[in-house]
């Protein structure tokens, strides 16, 4: 029997009656078939046309709840961006930010960031998506092609610790600049300093019981 | 008379000779920069200064009263919402995006409410009516968000009336939510399924009163300011972004529409039932704070335009339920305000402590650990008085979401600071930056 220490508390989901009853399954290992439905297979036609290196680079295409979501080998994210930009087929002319997810399951590819893409000229939506490991979390920024994502990818280096390579200034944006470690990470706790009280520690918010 | 201020010092360090200035030591400042051969000067505006729209830091290089680099300093309000919400219920969230941007409340948690509804795929199954009130609720906080907006960036140029007739006007909608919620602000109304409960009874009328009495009222503040011949001074030309830099930055909203361009998401890319009302889309061709500023005027008429063909639908749809029919999302539902904002729902109580353990369980259950949405991600988007309002919503089937971030339309708007602002006067970016609307608490987030 193993013995534990500090604050007990149910493991795992906490769900003792089986109530939720729900499998749970990564996102991750989805993958759409043709057709896609919508605008979604013009789309994808004009960007393998635009793109010959898309059954390459493009690692999978999904199709979930009416988003598209490409997922691109992150060493070709630039390239793949600018076809989605300039070809006047495609012209998503607004990138819409950056939103790192950390996927701690998700070995050697831990790290994602999200761009959702938006045209005007045609009025259509697309999502792009990257992955990159802990150990080596390097993606080109996009800062060249939009330059609004300027904040957005220095919004998720201080959250994520994800660096953007040719990113014209890469600095934390929320965070102090002296704050170590990036929050937003799941194996960063919630709260992300013990407290000390008289002495005695009281650990962040997501390690004590309720939380657990 | 020159005055001293103890708390007023300068030092030297390695970047140059840096002051305190606290307001009392202007006289002494001017004399000792005066003195000194550099006409560059790095000033530090905020983060607490009163025209800066909350804990916003602006750093500008200035050349004598020429803005030369202007960058915007944020993070003064950051409170790890995004972070807090990982360790909530995905009913729970609602009360966290809601004090985001804390002056557009309801678009946050509808914007929300949204994205877990497409998660959960019960999208087409929300009923009309929480639809319905939904988008009255929207329309009547971009009418309270835009008098903020115009209120204090009137106040910031000078013009004090302007803000009270703003403030005016917001307060009979802040009374509409308190009608209707309990509460004025963050009001965690929209929750998803549909809403937290249905309107009181006399809702619509008083609603109508208020629609005649805001279309009224605006009045004034057009009157004062259209045309005002200070305030074109103070803001045509100023602040000038055209369609190419607003694409490039990724600014939507007013901003965008001041270009001309008649970007508006409820008509682009209609959630909510947007495309059964009959409204339009402000556009100007300023490019300027003016220009904006108009646009702002002229979607209050619209919002009311909305508003009224919402309360004829209401009409219609008087009794219907307002949250979906499942009770682990819908609930808690049918609660009844109370003295104190939210209150509970007397029947549930009755039936859950009195009559049924199977139901306390139930109770127990959902508002402890929640419901389970189904693993996958989304972005949905819904058009805020700022802008897009974009959330991304990451689910591993749990009861909690994996991610939630929102692309808040303050924190990427408020880029355009540097490209609106360089080149012009130190006056004219107050008046961009009040262009601009930055709400800090949705930028920080």
């Amino acid at each position: 029997m193993s013995t534990e220490h500090g604050l007990f508390g149910a493991k795992g989901t906490g769900d003792t009656s089986g109530y939720g009853g729900l499998v749970r399954k990564s996102h991750n290992e989805l993958s759409a078939e043709r057709p896609y439905g919508g605008y979604f297979d013009e789309m994808v036609d004009e960007l393998e046309r635009a793109y010959p290196e898309f059954n390459d680079d493009i690692e999978r295409v999904v199709l979930d709840r009416g988003e598209l979501t490409l997922h691109v080998k992150a060493d070709r994210l630039f390239h793949v961006a600018q076809v989605l930009r300039d070809n006047p087929a495609l012209r998503f002319e607004m990138c819409l930010g950056v939103n790192g997810v950390h996927y701690l399951a998700d070995t050697d590819r831990e790290l994602h960031c999200v761009y959702p893409l938006l045209s005007l000229t045609h009025n259509r939506r697309v999502r792009l998506e990257v992955s990159v490991p802990d150990s080596n979390p390097h993606v080109p920024s996009l800062v060249e092609l939009w330059a609004g994502n300027n904040w957005h990818e220095r919004e998720t280096f201080d959250m994520f610790g994800i660096i953007f390579d040719g990113h014209p200034g890469l600095t934390r944006i929320l965070m102090p600049d002296d704050w170590i470690g990036h929050p937003q990470r799941k194996d960063y706790p919630l709260g992300g300093i013990p407290v000390e009280y008289k002495g005695a520690t009281v650990p962040p918010p997501s390690e004590r019981r309720s939380y657990r | 008379m020159t005055q001293t201020d103890p708390y007023a010092s300068s030092r030297e360090t390695t970047e140059g000779r840096v002051y305190s200035v606290t307001g009392n030591d202007w006289d002494s400042l001017v004399t000792e920069i005066g003195a000194t051969k550099e006409e560059r000067v790095v000033v530090n505006m905020g983060p607490q200064h009163p025209s800066t729209h909350g804990v916003l830091r602006l750093i500008l290089e200035l050349e004598g009263e020429t803005v030369t680099e202007a960058r915007a300093g944020i993070g003064y309000l950051h409170t790890g919402i995004e972070k807090n919400a990982e360790y909530r219920t995905w009913t729970q969230g609602t009360t966290f995006v809601t004090r985001m941007d804390y002056l557009s409340p309801i678009f946050n948690e509808t914007a929300y409410c949204l994205g877990v509804e497409k998660l959960l795929g019960v999208t087409n199954d929300i009923p009309e009516r929480a639809t319905v009130i939904r988008v009255l609720m929207m329309e009547f906080n971009r009418i309270s968000s835009h008098m903020v907006a115009l209120g204090t960036g009137a106040l910031e140029l000078g013009a004090l009336t302007p803000m009270l007739f703003a403030f005016r006007e917001r307060e009979k909608v802040l009374d509409i939510f308190e009608m209707a919620s309990g509460l004025r602000m963050n009001m965690a109304y929209i929750r998803p399924g549909g809403v937290a409960q249905d309107l009181p009874e006399g809702a619509l009328e008083k609603i109508r009163e208020t629609v005649k009495e805001l279309r009224h009222n605006f009045k004034d503040n057009a009157k004062l300011l259209i045309g005002n011949s200070i305030w074109l001074k103070r803001t045509q030309g100023v602040g000038y972004l055209d369609l190419a830099g607003c694409i490039t930055l990724g600014i939507t909203g007013p901003i965008l529409r001041a270009t001309g361009l008649p970007w508006d998401l409820r008509k682009s890319d209609p959630y909510c039932g947007y495309e059964d009302y009959d409204f339009d889309v402000i556009t100007n061709d300023g490019c300027d704070v003016y220009g904006r500023f108009l646009i702002k005027m002229e979607e209050l008429e619209q919002s009311l335009r909305i508003i009224e063909q919402c309360v004829v639908k209401l009409e219609k749809l008087e009794g219907a339920p307002v949250v979906l029919d499942d009770k682990k999302i819908g609930s808690p539902a049918d609660l009844k305000v109370g003295p104190d904002g939210m209150g509970n729902s007397e029947e549930h109580i009755a039936h859950i402590m009195g009559q049924s353990m199977e139901a306390l369980i139930h109770h127990f259950k959902i508002s402890t650990e929640g419901f389970r949405v189904p693993a996958g991600q989304v972005y949905q988007a819904i058009e805020s008085p700022k802008g897009e309002v974009g959330v991304h919503l990451v689910s591993d089937g749990g009861t909690h979401p994996y991610r939630l971030h929102f692309r808040e339309p303050s924190f990427n708007n408020l880029q355009s600071l540097s490209a609106m602002c360089e080149g012009s006067m130190i006056a004219d970016v107050v008046a961009a930056v009040a262009s601009i609307d930055p709400v800090m608490g949705g930028v920080d987030r």
